[in-house]
């Protein structure tokens, strides 16, 4: 008898918790309207930077194409003549073909680059229809050339792109100054049983 | 006007309401769901995804409707439409509001209470004959399990039921509202209350007695075959299922359209009414945010060994009391 | 009146859908709608409680029970074995029975007065709102609980008969227990069976 009643406790303690978590903040980020604010070294959608005078980086050496562990990257490289050079060096990239449907997204192609040449920006909105149209090769991979040079991960400022629209203002869920976006759901409990309190973020793995 | 017509016209309006509020019960519970699991709900289809049920539907017309090859054709079509039939037809004994004019019902018969377990008792074809029908595995187990749950619950749930009808003295649902002017029956028929809530909610196959459709054995229980409007139409079944054991409750458990402790007499009694039954259908959405299944040997086991031997007893010591205290 | 024989049409035409259907499950639906239109005869005879108690009783405890076993059979999809034709056998008797009750309910008829006065059968659509009328819940009450409450009671105790029965028949084969302490030497002394003769 003891138990059936405990039982009956039970449920109406379970009935009580789904009751106030209906009143209880969501981390739910509407995403096509709101984005979140990426870590600036967020592994995205690639880029081929320039110099300042708009020379391309790369140079076709292709350490990027055997560093990619998921073999997505292909580079055909070729001489620079004196009249057409593409590049400080000796040789440029005639092609450059990444396959954004292969890519993992581990930055070892940027790693392996001796000219950071190729890095990897926060964009990540590339869906498309067509399989093929997610190949991208040197035309949509390169800085156009108005455009700058391109930045390199060190220097963006805290990673967030200029075509994303209104930016999440997020406190609870994603910790900038830790570096990595942490949609840490027991410091999301905490904070609930807790009332609203706002936990200072835990440095213990800096 | 003739009384036909009459009969007509609020069987149209009832109709559009029931179905209306089928539409909107749906969105609302999609939305408690996500609010009790920190989720927002459905927001994208108008402002606070007010149209979500519009876009629902229009989504389950478009799709294609298909049978199963090993199917038998006729039943196969057929239950969904008898499924529907007993969720309706329901709604022409129960009473909305004060019915002295006859206004807030569409029928009040004598014998109200029965007609609507008779209803209810009917309902079960439209799912076992649709799982049977669809000529596959999962269904047939998901309807073999229906008919033995809404067989035993319903046992318990006529039990729980007779003890108001002792304390009203009558079977016709406006005679049951009106003798709980003073005290609504849940204070003296407790028992009988929680009761008829536990087997309400096996009876119309919900969360936590949903074994029917339990999607982590079943696939989708007896309606894994049906898409389309079809698999729609038991959907709209279930839902208006669910209104009408919250009607239920609220008629003979909660005092009807009765105001609580007659505060506010100026508020018209439907809107209690309406308020009440509301309560119950949050009611089964929290439940469904809150408990995990049932094991089916458990389910059985709860359903007569511990149900109906309690709606019995409460039944024989309701008629002990009345049989020598009066009504 | 048209109400009668809408109705009467509806539940030959099941009832004759019923036995000659081919697949078992079209039979328990032919049977759902026969009582279904039988408890809406029911409903313009005046016999309220005795309609909704049909319902109940017959389509929502009985036929169900058949829909079950026939689904768990899983012999509802495949049609009834055809055996030999049977019929020419049974149709003579058959003619023969029917001619028989035919004069039978004609002399009956002929010889009885008015039952029940036709006027009495308020709206076609069934009694409302008034609680003594002939039918309805008090009236049958009443009358099962005073006049006929020896046939009643007798008749429970038949169904009763009837369920231990089925439990006996049916019911799991371990041997009766009354005690925890007896249940104990009941196991040992069906291990020690076990033991002496080998497993079955």
């Amino acid at each position: 008898m003891r138990k059936q009643l405990y039982n009956v406790g039970a449920i109406l303690k379970g009935l009580s918790i789904t009751f106030r978590f209906m009143f209880a903040k969501r981390p739910t980020i509407e995403y096509p309207s709101v984005k979140k604010q990426h870590a600036p070294r967020f592994h995205g959608l690639h880029e081929l930077r320039r110099y300042a005078d708009g020379k391309e980086r790369c140079i076709g050496c292709e350490l990027c194409s055997s560093a990619c562990p998921a073999n997505a990257i292909t580079v055909i490289g070729a001489e620079n003549t004196p009249e057409d050079r593409k590049s400080p060096g000796e040789r440029h990239a005639a092609r450059y073909e990444i396959d954004e449907l292969r890519c993992i997204f581990c930055g070892m192609c940027e790693e392996a680059c001796p000219t950071d040449a190729i890095v990897l920006t926060p964009r990540f909105e590339m869906s498309d229809y067509k399989r093929g149209a997610l190949i991208y090769s040197k035309d949509r991979l390169l800085v156009p050339a108005d455009a700058g040079v391109g930045a390199a991960p060190d220097e963006r400022p805290n990673g967030i792109p200029g075509d994303l629209g209104r930016v999440a203002e997020i406190k609870s869920t994603t910790d900038i100054e830790r570096g990595y976006s942490a949609t840490n759901r027991g410091e999301i409990l905490k904070k609930q049983t807790r009332g609203l309190a706002i936990l200072p973020p835990q440095r213990e793995d800096v | 006007m003739p009384d036909w017509l009459i009969i007509l016209i609020k069987s149209a309006i009832l109709l559009l309401v029931v179905v209306t509020t089928f539409a909107y019960a749906m969105l609302a519970e999609r939305k408690v769901l996500g609010w009790m699991q920190l989720r927002p709900g459905p927001n994208r289809v108008g402002p606070w995804g007010l149209m979500q049920p519009a876009a629902d539907a229009a989504k389950l017309i478009l799709k294609e409707d298909l049978t199963p090859r090993t199917a038998d054709p006729l039943i196969y079509r057929l239950a969904p439409f008898i499924s529907l039939l007993t969720a309706f037809s329901v709604y022409a004994v129960i009473p909305f509001g004060a019915s002295n004019a006859g206004v807030w019902a569409i029928g009040t018969p004598n014998a109200g209470i029965l007609f609507l377990l008779a209803i209810t008792s009917i309902g079960v074809y439209g799912i076992t004959l649709g799982g049977w029908a669809s000529g596959s595995k999962y269904p047939l187990l998901g309807s073999v399990r229906a008919t033995a749950q809404m067989i035993s619950y319903e046992l318990g749930m006529s039990l729980s039921f007779i003890g108001v009808l002792l304390l009203a003295g009558t079977t016709s649902l406006d005679g049951i509202v009106s003798a709980q002017e003073k005290w609504w029956f849940i204070i003296p028929q407790f028992v009988g209350f929680i009761v008829y809530i536990i087997t309400a909610v096996a009876e119309t196959n919900r969360v936590p007695f949903d074994l029917v459709e339990a999607e982590t054995e079943l696939v989708a229980g007896f309606h894994t075959e049906y898409s389309g409007l079809r698999f729609g139409l038991f959907f709209i079944a279930e839902y208006v299922n669910m209104l009408t054991v919250s009607c239920i409750a609220s008629l003979l458990f909660l005092g009807g359209w009765n105001a609580p402790f007659g505060i506010l007499p100026m508020v018209p009694g439907v809107v209690w009414f309406i308020l009440k039954v509301a309560f119950f259908m949050f009611f089964y959405m929290w439940l469904r945010a809150t408990l995990p299944r049932f094991r089916y040997d458990r389910l059985m086991a709860f359903g007569w060994k511990v149900l109906l031997p309690l709606a019995t007893l409460n039944l024989v010591v309701t008629a002990i009391i009345v049989a020598f205290l009066g009504h | 009146m048209i109400a009668f024989w809408i109705l009467a049409v509806i539940m030959l035409g099941s009832a004759i859908w019923c036995i000659s259907a081919s697949k078992p499950v079209y039979s328990v639906v032919a049977l759902l709608l026969h009582f279904a239109a039988l408890a809406a005869m029911y409903l313009t005879l005046n016999a309220e409680f005795l309609a909704v108690i049909q319902l109940i009783v017959y389509s929502g405890a009985i036929l169900i029970l058949f829909l079950f076993v026939i689904a768990l059979l899983s012999s509802g999809v495949a049609s009834f074995s055809v055996g030999p034709n049977r019929l020419p056998r049974i149709a003579i008797p058959a003619i023969v029975l029917i001619a028989l009750a035919l004069g039978f309910f004609t002399y009956a008829m002929g010889h009885a007065g008015a039952v029940v006065p036709a006027a009495q059968a308020g709206s076609p659509l069934g009694p409302v709102g008034t609680a003594d009328v002939f039918g309805s819940v008090n009236d049958f009450g009443k009358a099962l609980f005073t006049s006929y409450l020896l046939p009643f009671e007798i008749t429970a105790l038949l169904l009763m008969v009837a369920v231990i029965g089925v439990i006996l028949l049916a019911g799991d084969h371990a041997p009766y227990v009354a005690t925890r302490k007896h249940a104990a030497e009941v196991r040992r002394e069906m291990r020690e069976a076990i033991l002496r003769e080998g497993r079955q």
